[in-house]
């Protein structure tokens, strides 16, 4: 065959239907936003029952993970996500998804080399990533401090 | 109000994935590092914390949110007791999320199995 | 006898025997009233996917020694693999039958490739009797190649779904049976596709290659055949492979692909390109070419598996993706 890795680069991305962007973003869109929603509600609850702001907040994420975890435990949550795309992906509950996912997975492997070992296989690099550019922050900001007085 | 900008603010975060997903080839791995790096940075250029005061919910729940409590975590924890806040601030201020997602986490492998989705 | 990059059989080895097992999906797909045994509950009663698939291969041997009569002791050589790292599926499998085994590696291409092997042993006259086996499990693929289970991640358009099943068929140098007339094993090919999720795309060449190389060798085209068929390719595959073979020259118009045949995409939407996986093909085999080919339904086929040969490993290195294709033609005579 006399074809070029270019060619067929060509060929492929004609013969390979596009990501319904359209629908992808409306389902995301949705979803997510009612994610946030829920998270408002908890929110508000939390404060009203007299919570300080930032304890309202841990709450509501606690809440959010709780939930999350559960959906995720029950086979739920990949359910949504295969719709939802990013609308289950970002708020904190893809996070906790992330998280719970491949802890029940690699149960088979064992509690400590397993779930242990493998629980951060995936979210991992968020708070690696995190991390570190909380780490660059504290530091720019401690040489910048006195510039601000 | 605030619950329909939460809403709208919350969707509109999550639509922006959307669009990295099905236009790039970013893994959903990379989003997650992106949006979280994304939130500290936005953090401490001071953009992020007015859209929290605004939307509620709907700027803190998506992962953007996550980085935005690291970087003012740090802020604070820098402020207190200086260039040490830098090392502590980021997992003191992640702690509750991250120790509730890995009890979750342990707790779900204890109880279930994965399943077949077919 | 040789000639270019195919072995012609002088002696004919015939298929005495096969079967074919599925999970849930694969019998609720329009194969499924034609596999010998479906088995809905896809953890086959084990607390983990290895060895549930380690299971399926296992119950779909135990079918085709039943329905042939035999044992395994009858048998000279077990040619076997699965999509699980180090092949363990078939090695777990094959270590219950106190019988000499040669674990395959061909990814999805494992059928054609275990196939071709037992064929030509018996043809040289090294096996009376030789089995092909080929096997894979959704979930074990999965959580081997991809995500957790239960991790929510979106699937692309261009994404195919791992079969859960297996396929076995036993070889003879004597009886009465479909016949493998040749074989060619093929070269492995790659046009640079580093997508893991368009499996289909990056195999095309590799089936194009080894198609065209038998159809030169055999001076024969497509419409010599009753039909073409490939092991999973999957709906983006199976376009690029028409094209490609096109702009050679070669019109295919008989093409029938497994991945395609053993779900329905309408009523099965999210397998969305089609089934894949070491098992697709050899299901199909087992279930619906053999059982056509013996009745008369169908006189002269090409069977081709297709795989794609990367690891989860170099495809973080950001390697693109090798693949290979081997193919057999089978008679009714």
């Amino acid at each position: 065959m006399k074809l070029t890795k270019t060619q067929y680069e060509e060929m492929t991305q004609k013969a390979s239907p596009p990501s319904h962007l359209f629908k992808d973003c409306l389902w995301a869109f949705f979803v997510g936003g009612a994610i946030c929603l829920l998270g408002e509600v908890l929110r508000q609850c939390y404060l009203a029952m007299g919570f300080t702001l930032t304890d309202a907040g841990t709450l509501t994420s606690s809440s959010l993970v709780a939930l999350s975890a559960i959906a995720t435990a029950f086979g739920w949550y990949h359910k949504l996500a295969a719709k939802a795309g990013a609308g289950t992906l970002v708020p904190i509950t893809g996070f906790a998804n992330a998280v719970v996912s491949p802890a029940i997975e690699f149960k088979t492997e064992g509690l400590v080399t397993g779930v242990g070992a493998k629980m951060f296989i995936i979210a991992g690099p968020v708070i690696v990533y995190g991390m570190l550019a909380s780490v660059v922050w504290g530091v720019l900001w401690y040489l910048l401090r006195p510039l601000f007085g | 109000m605030q619950y329909l900008w939460a809403f709208l603010v919350g969707g509109a975060l999550c639509v922006i994935g959307q669009i990295l997903i099905d236009l790039t080839n970013m893994t959903p791995a990379r989003i997650l590092v992106t949006f979280v790096v994304a939130g500290v940075v936005l953090s401490a250029l001071g953009w992020y914390d007015p859209l929290a005061e605004f939307a509620g919910a709907g700027a803190t729940v998506p992962l953007l949110g996550f980085g935005h409590l690291l970087a003012q975590g740090v802020l604070d924890a820098v402020e207190q007791s200086g260039l040490i806040g830098a090392l502590t601030g980021g997992f003191s201020a992640a702690a509750a999320g991250v120790t509730v997602s890995l009890t979750c986490g342990f707790l779900a492998a204890v109880f279930t199995r994965g399943k077949d989705p077919s | 006898m040789k000639k270019g990059s195919t072995l012609f059989f002088e002696k004919r080895p015939v298929f005495i025997g096969w079967a074919a097992v599925g999970g849930k999906k694969e019998g609720e797909g329009p194969l499924g009233g034609q596999m010998d045994e479906i088995f809905e509950d896809t953890t086959m009663q084990t607390e983990c996917w290895e060895k549930a698939e380690t299971l399926y291969q296992k119950k779909c041997c135990e079918k085709l020694f039943s329905k042939t009569g035999s044992k395994a002791a009858d048998v000279d050589y077990m040619f076997a693999g699965d999509l699980q790292a180090q092949c363990t599926a078939s090695a777990y499998h094959a270590r219950g039958l106190d019988i000499q085994y040669l674990g395959q590696y061909g990814a999805c291409s494992t059928m054609a490739q275990s196939l071709g092997l037992a064929a030509a042993f018996c043809a040289a006259g090294f096996a009376d009797k030789a089995m092909a086996v080929s096997s894979s499990h959704f979930c074990a693929a999965e959580r081997q190649f991809r995500t957790p289970l239960d991790y929510g991640g979106q699937r692309t358009p261009t994404a195919q779904w791992t079969v859960t099943g297996a396929g076995a068929c036993l070889l003879s140098r004597a009886g009465k049976g479909p016949k493998v007339q040749a074989v060619t094993f093929g070269r492995v090919k790659d046009y640079g596709v580093k997508d893991v999720n368009n499996m289909g795309a990056a195999m095309a060449p590799a089936a194009a290659d080894t198609l065209l190389r038998y159809f030169k060798d055999s001076g024969t085209s497509p419409a010599d055949f009753d039909a073409v068929y490939t092991g999973d390719l999957g709906a983006v595959g199976s376009k690029l492979l028409a094209e490609l073979l096109a702009d050679e020259g070669v019109k295919l118009e008989n093409h029938l692909d497994c991945g395609l045949m053993i779900y329905d995409r309408e009523t099965q939407p999210e397998v969305i390109a089609g089934g894949s996986g070491a098992g697709c093909s050899a299901a199909v085999l087992a279930a619906d070419v053999l059982p056509k080919l013996s009745k008369g339904k169908l006189h002269r086929v090409l069977f081709m598996s297709t795989g794609a040969l990367m690891s989860q490993v170099t495809v973080l290195q950001q390697e693109s993706i090798p693949t290979i294709a081997h193919v057999a033609e089978l008679t009714d005579e």
